[in-house]
């Protein structure tokens, strides 16, 4: 099992930030860019999401795929922080233009204007896009 | 993909065998699972697959070990939420074991 790997002691720690652009269906972005969060866990290394436009729809209570034929697999990030993974962050612009507000969503996340997440993104080691 | 029957009932499993229709368990599946790992089912042991059958259903996921373990630690205690005790009754790796007999998929990032 890759969670099973003995890390170096103190080895280095770098910031990664994963961004979600995506809605949650339709394509495979959402669902994969979860599954590299939750893998990156094991590795012990400062991981934050930043959900920007439609990936703000990946958070929204009440997720039913019945009539998609897919699995709903919004309940999963309510599993991050078991997972150690606490920072989420929403950007204000793309959750009001969506009609969106912190209570529409399922996890508790820190909201921030666009410029204050450019700010966190200018900090971080490694950025990746989903 | 191969099907094995248990108890009259057929069902499907992958090529590693794990079951691929979760809504098909039951606990004679269970029974089936474990004796494919070569696992004595006891009290201890359905704890833990059925401390994962509840995690699944609430997350959708199959935990990582390490996550498993904290959360096994709260709901029963450290006493049962360390990796010897689970090691113990799963010795090829709980999560990948307990998961199979749970019928839940391989757990994300298990290779």
């Amino acid at each position: 099992m890759s969670d099973e790997m003995d890390m170096e002691e103190g080895g280095v720690v770098k910031q990664f930030m994963f961004v979600n652009r995506k809605a949650p269906y339709g394509t495979i972005y959402a669902l994969e860019g979860l599954e590299v969060v939750l893998i990156s866990a094991a590795f012990e290394q400062d991981v934050s999401m930043a959900f920007i436009d439609d990936g703000v729809y990946e958070l929204k209570k009440g997720q039913d795929t019945k009539e998609l034929g897919q699995k709903n697999f919004s309940p999963t990030y309510r599993a991050l922080e078991g997972y150690d993974i606490e920072k989420l962050y929403v950007e204000r612009e793309s959750m009001e233009a969506r009609g969106l507000t912190e209570d529409d969503l399922l996890v508790d996340v820190v909201v921030m204007d666009r410029a204050e997440l450019a700010a966190k993104m200018a900090e971080q080691d490694v950025l990746i896009s989903f | 993909m191969p099907m094995v029957e248990v108890a009259g009932k057929e069902f499907e499993v992958d090529e590693e065998g794990y079951l691929v229709n979760l809504a098909d368990w039951d606990e004679n599946i269970a029974g089936y699972l474990a004796q494919e790992e070569k696992v004595e089912m006891t009290e201890n042991h359905w704890e833990v697959v059925n401390f994962l059958r509840e995690y699944y259903s609430e997350y959708q996921i199959a935990p990582a070990i390490r996550v498993l373990t904290k959360a096994i630690a709260k709901k029963l205690g450290p006493d049962k939420g360390n990796n010897k005790y689970l090691y113990e009754l799963f010795p090829y790796g709980p999560a990948k074991q307990a998961c199979k007999i749970a019928g839940l998929p391989k757990p994300t990032g298990c290779i």
